[in-house]
């Protein structure tokens, strides 16, 4: 497994009036080229924990392994577990900061260590990538629309290569299209590159459309690790969460209670088409 | 990482200090500020370290809590605590070349110390225990008097509250910033003077542009709620002194008359 978190705890702000254990008792692993849902509701942890898994937070307690190596241990180099663990932060159109766009992705190769061509290829990749052709190479990011603007600041992370992409909710604050494109286009990374991703996201609707295995966070404790059709029938305990199933789940929960034959594991609509169309021709 | 930073930083608990009137505690920080420089003698130092020891133990804010605000003046301390050190002429303990150490460098600089530190401590006190709402309001209050002189006292305590309010969001926005640049590669521990500053670009500036867009929607949020400045404005919770602030006031004045005492009676004893 490329990483394995074990029993890691964490507070903000130990010993003091804004104490807060925001981690409790959290234990998991993910695969190399899995793509993982992280749900859960605001202030329930799944920031916390994913800025422990590039090592920007340190685990008040725990152990956190890339690839079988404690990322604790002395000595461990954090610069380069960042370049192999890609995080792509809540709106990170908020950190563009060059004058132009191309010269802004070059920013994290460039702190790789690699040399203006080699940075100057990798961010052509990943601008192509988020589907930005030359003509936005050298415009102000600061003058771009927010869907373009945010594409760019994940290129910035993809032009460091990495094989693990963690993205805290991408389509935040975007339109339908917006989102969408920026889903799609994970998701043929994760097809195409056999990237491992981690998706944290409120939307079930697209959790349950792109990912294999969704993480619920309840309090600061990891409470389901399961498929998407497992999870989505504790619906009612989602809830309690603040949480909810799709749309669909709905649906055909609803059907079984008035007694339709239909299988309730379905997730999509797509899904939920074909199984009513079975239904129907019997 | 940027955790430290305590001034202007309120703790939420609950405490007689938290439950004074603002006014009360701007005006004890004033006191206690004033009886510092009046202090020259080891016995009002002593009464002075009992009135802040009880404030804090008052205050129900940890110790430690405090002292972090002192990280932000050590530089600061230990430049004028080592020139009185140095510098101060009499007669002299301990000599290295053209550098020596006096006796009364030692006295000077030992009191320019506790001076500044407890000038920090009292000041955080007041800031920790006070909402920076209650702060301003306080001080709109007190400097009333100055709209005659067609002073804008409410423009800028509203500055002042709108400042201070900022300070943890920005705070939490460097944090944020700091943090995605380092996702990307970005090092801001290491490198020589030169090398640091240009790696505080990717920080800055982002840093700027949130806070413009900030200040923006501020201004809208405003202006959307019809503020049209402190003419006629009113008060949802006017400030009221209460009992304990007649008290805590009495308290100041006894504190005041024995410091200025204590040096009156030094004065004349020399």
């Amino acid at each position: 497994m490329v990483i394995k978190a074990e029993h890691i705890n964490y507070i903000y702000g130990k010993g003091t009036a804004f104490e807060q254990h925001a981690l409790k008792d959290v234990n998991l692993e993910i695969e190399s080229g899995e793509f993982v849902g992280l749900i859960g509701h605001t202030g329930s942890g799944k920031s916390t924990l994913i800025q422990h898994l590039n090592g920007l937070l340190r685990a008040t307690d725990g152990k956190l392994y890339y690839n079988g190596r404690n990322i604790y241990e002395e000595g461990y180099d954090m610069r380069a577990l960042r370049s192999h663990v890609g995080l792509v932060f809540q709106y990170p159109e908020h950190q563009l900061f060059e004058i132009d766009v191309f010269t802004d992705v070059c920013f994290g190769p460039k702190n790789q260590g690699l040399n203006k061509e080699a940075a100057a290829k990798r961010a052509k990749e990943a601008l192509t990538m988020v589907g930005l052709d030359e003509s936005y190479y050298k415009r102000s990011p600061f003058e771009l629309s927010g869907g373009q603007k945010r594409r760019v600041a994940i290129a910035g992370v993809l032009a460091m290569n990495p094989d693990v992409l963690i993205l805290d909710e991408p389509t935040a604050g975007l339109d339908p299209k917006g989102r969408d494109e920026i889903l799609d286009q994970i998701k043929r990374l994760h097809e195409e590159r056999n990237m491992t991703i981690i998706l944290v996201s409120h939307s079930m609707e697209d959790v349950a459309r792109y990912v294999d295995r969704i993480l619920v966070m309840n309090q600061g404790e990891k409470v389901f690790d399961d498929t998407p059709k497992e999870v989505f029938q504790h619906y009612k305990e989602l809830e309690a969460m603040g949480l909810a199933a799709p749309e669909i789940t709905y649906v055909v929960q609803t059907l079984k209670s008035h007694g339709v034959p239909i299988d309730t594991s379905i997730t999509t609509i797509e899904e939920a088409r074909d199984e009513i169309i079975r239904l129907l021709g019997k | 990482m940027l955790k430290d930073i305590t001034l202007g930083q309120y703790y939420p608990v609950d405490s007689i200090l938290h439950k004074l009137d603002p006014r009360t505690k701007l005006f004890g920080t004033m006191v206690f500020i004033i009886s510092l420089f009046i202090a020259n003698d080891i016995w009002a130092y002593v009464i002075a370290t009992v009135f802040l020891a009880a404030a804090i133990k008052l205050s129900n804010v940890p110790l430690k809590f405090m002292v972090r605000g002192l990280k932000a003046i050590v530089f600061l301390l230990l430049i004028s605590v080592s020139f009185n050190l140095f510098l101060t002429p009499g007669t002299a303990v301990v000599s290295l070349g053209f550098l020596k150490i006096t006796k009364e460098g030692i006295i000077v600089a030992g009191f320019m110390g506790i001076r500044l530190i407890y000038l920090v401590v009292g000041s955080s006190i007041m800031t920790l225990t006070t909402t920076p709402n209650q702060l301003t309001d306080g001080l709109e209050k007190s400097l009333d008097f100055l709209n005659r002189f067609r002073v804008p006292v409410h423009e800028v305590s509203m500055m002042m509250s709108i400042a201070l309010r900022f300070i943890p969001i920005l705070v939490e926005e460097t944090d944020k910033i700091m943090k995605a640049q380092m996702a990307r590669g970005a090092d801001f521990e290491t490198g020589n003077l030169i090398q640091k500053a240009k790696n505080m670009i990717p920080l800055l500036v982002p840093l700027f542009i949130s806070a413009f867009r900030r200040a923006t929607d501020l201004a809208m949020a405003m202006e959307a709620r019809c503020y049209r400045g402190g003419e006629g404005r009113t008060k949802m919770k006017p400030l009221k002194y209460g009992n304990q602030d007649r008290v805590t006031y009495l308290i100041y004045f006894l504190y005041l008359a024995i410091i200025i005492g204590l040096r009156i009676l030094r004065v004349q004893s020399f």
